[in-house]
């Protein structure tokens, strides 16, 4: 026998359009290829000609799940070119639009996308039907996550509430209250989920990864800090470009990021919670504790505990945020239009998104770049099933096949970001 | 009581947002899955039932010239064709590679372009196949979804108006963000259904629906003119989600090539 292919054409439950390819020869992975195929929609070609103040309406349209990445990533920095640096109560509604969007991502993908594949479903509808409960509590949880977007964004995918330097409007005190109660159940639930997906039965797969994420004095990473690993990277985010490479490989119309000189990384909700877990809310880190977790986790199938630990948190920090909340004076703040370079990276649910952009003086985008988490993960994926495979050999095809799309699953990848991104193929000969 | 209808959603070019806006339906989402069977959905399942589809929701634009015959087979395999959203009704924001070289566009975002195989146009689905309706937006607002589903399972036709934002914005008790505050809308031209949310947070609105039934595009752009606004923004302001929509690309040749 020697040869073998394992292969699907059509990844599901992965936002975008993915498929994979393995080969094995000999009993050993000869080669793992994730592809993308999602078409390409050139983004950076035609940002550029765009007045500074359509950016982020227009990013956010990179990702239906995520557009608030695309438009934080966007704001701060033109805010940069601008000179505008938010700080207050813009900052705080930042933060909590932000933790919104983390809740029904995170929400989305774990119990819609991911549990289905622990606990022997389809889909979350098929799942739905012997875990009716769990799943109402669910998209009950996830639901909370986008009327934090709708309440402050005006609406849950492509908010229109966000603009360069703050708001359009900024949302009252009573507006903001209601969710209020919503939030507290939904942290009720959260510990109960965390709970649950930790008894999951995970694949004893670690890898001694490097992961990157921001990292801040005062607060778990959401749109500000220095980029940092567990391999002694630690730099601000101007250093992204000299750090990191993209390279374009013929696979894939998502590109493939590096660390120059080192290789392949990871990014998300496993990195972030490695290098912050100190800067979890108490709650978080108990739940994280009860779960079976330590301060670091090197295997992605337990990805799904640390999302629901991540919108634990995320619930309990828009709490906090909507409890202190005071309207500020004004909604936005101006800055003075000027010709100049600037950039930035936040947390999006998947991982860091960068972003890049030059205005010329009258403030129109002569150049734009825009790396997705997903690109950014995409060498690790391929060297996870790389690894893993090798493993599994012994499983039937079909097992087999199901196993490597649960391993590419594991990190939530986002196709339709990252194009700029994937097809399986297990190829035994 | 008969089969249960089978239900299909599709993906092209797209961002994802129009089907997600399916998972969205927190609240009704079971129950629309107690009605139809979702036959086909890859985003939500892995499980595939083959054949024919009664009702196929068709998100993203055709980019690809694999794209383009694939339409061909969701259509042959589909009694009902929806498209949703402003990608697979109109082109979507990557039509504005039609008015530009895609070459040079592919160029720009990647090292290796030959490795990019895509069209030169973003085209909406209508351009290549029979379609029996298409829901507007950028997203789609998710309660004209559920009732274009349910509409098209009872076998009538679904009720979403086709006025324009502006009078959805007036029927709202908005102040008019224009008149009060000078500031440029195209809520007056633009198809109904988002609930005049740009205007409900002090902006204008930008068009993310499209074109509504004969805009008057010209008189709203000699307006926004008079307010202060520039040929270059004129241009701008119709060139985005629905550039490629027939009335917003003419007025957008009116400001310039």
């Amino acid at each position: 026998m020697a040869r073998k292919t394992i292969k699907v054409d059509y990844l599901a439950r992965v936002e975008g359009e993915g498929a994979f390819k393995v080969v094995v020869r000999d009993g050993a992975v000869k080669q793992a290829e994730l592809r993308i195929f999602e078409p390409p929609r050139f983004y950076e070609a035609f940002l550029r000609g765009r007045s500074f103040m359509e950016v982020p309406d227009i990013t956010a349209r990179i990702c239906g799940i995520c557009p608030i990445a695309y438009m934080m990533g966007s704001t701060h920095a033109i805010e940069k070119v601008l000179g505008i640096k938010l700080d207050g109560q813009l900052r705080e509604l930042r933060r909590l639009i932000y933790c919104g969007e983390w809740i029904e991502s995170h929400v989305l993908h774990a119990f819609m996308l991911h549990a289905p594949d622990f606990l022997g479903y389809d889909s979350a509808i098929a799942m739905a039907r012997d875990h009716g409960d769990l799943v109402k509590k669910a998209l009950d949880f996830k639901k909370t996550g986008n009327e934090i977007m709708t309440t402050v964004g005006g609406r849950e995918i492509h908010p229109i509430n966000v603009r360069v330097g703050g708001f359009y409007r900024v949302p009252s005190r009573r507006e903001l209250a209601p969710l209020l109660d919503k939030l507290k159940a939904a942290r009720d639930f959260a510990v109960e989920a965390v709970r649950v997906v930790s008894k999951f039965d995970f694949p004893d797969c670690e890898r001694d990864y490097e992961f990157v994420a921001l990292r801040h004095p005062n607060e778990y990473p959401l749109n500000e800090g220095r980029l940092v690993s567990n391999k002694g990277l630690d730099i601000p985010i101007e250093d992204y470009d000299e750090t990191f490479e993209e390279t374009h490989v013929e696979h894939s119309t998502a590109l493939h990021s590096h660390i120059r000189g080192r290789g392949a990384y990871f990014t998300g909700p496993m990195a972030r919670y490695s290098l912050n877990f100190d800067k979890l809310t108490p709650t978080a880190q108990q739940a994280a504790r009860e779960a079976g977790l330590g301060p670091t986790c090197n295997n992605p199938f337990r990805s799904i505990v640390i999302r629901l630990v991540e919108a634990l948190y995320a619930a309990e920090e828009a709490i906090r945020i909507i409890e202190a909340y005071e309207p500020p004076d004004r909604p936005f703040v101006e800055g003075s239009v000027r010709a100049g370079s600037g950039c930035h990276a936040t947390e999006a649910p998947r991982g860091i998104c960068y972003h890049r952009y030059t205005l010329d003086d009258t403030g129109t985008v002569t150049f734009a770049r825009i790396a997705a988490p997903t690109s950014q993960n995409q060498p690790t994926i391929e060297n996870d099933l790389t690894s893993f495979v090798g493993g599994w050999l012994d499983l039937p095809d079909k097992e087999l096949q199901h196993r490597c799309e649960q391993a590419i699953r594991n990190y939530d990848p986002c196709i339709s970001c990252s194009t700029h991104f994937l097809k399986l193929d297990v190829d035994r000969g | 009581m008969g089969k249960k209808p089978r239900l299909a959603v599709w993906k092209f070019a797209s961002c994802d947002g129009c089907q997600l806006s399916l998972l969205d339906c927190e609240d009704e989402l079971l129950a629309v899955a107690g009605a139809v069977d979702i036959a086909y959905f890859p985003e939500a399942t892995r499980g595939e039932i083959k054949g024919k589809y009664d009702v196929s929701l068709v998100e993203g634009s055709i980019t690809t010239a694999h794209d383009a015959e694939r339409i061909l087979d969701v259509r042959t395999r589909s009694r009902v064709l929806i498209t949703i959203g402003a990608c697979a009704t109109a082109g979507g924001i990557q039509a504005l590679r039609n008015f530009a070289d895609v070459k040079e566009f592919a160029s720009v975002v990647y090292a290796h372009p030959e490795y990019i195989h895509t069209l030169e146009t973003s085209t909406p689905i209508a351009a290549h196949v029979k379609v029996e309706y298409e829901l507007r937006g950028c997203p789609i607002d998710k309660r004209q979804l559920v009732e274009v589903i349910s509409a098209f399972i009872a076998g009538r036709r679904p009720v979403t108006p086709a006025h324009s934002t502006c009078i959805e914005c007036k029927l709202k008790g908005n102040v008019c963000v224009m008149v009060a505050h000078g500031k440029p809308c195209l809520g007056p031209v633009t198809h109904a259904g988002c609930g005049a949310l740009c205007p409900s947070y002090d902006r204008g609105c930008y068009g993310c629906f499209g074109p509504q039934e004969t805009p008057n595009t010209v008189s709203l752009s000699r307006q926004m003119a008079a307010l202060g606004m520039s040929e270059e923004n004129l241009k701008r302001i119709y060139s985005t989600f629905n550039a490629y929509s027939e009335d917003f690309r003419k007025e957008r040749e009116r400001h310039g090539s």
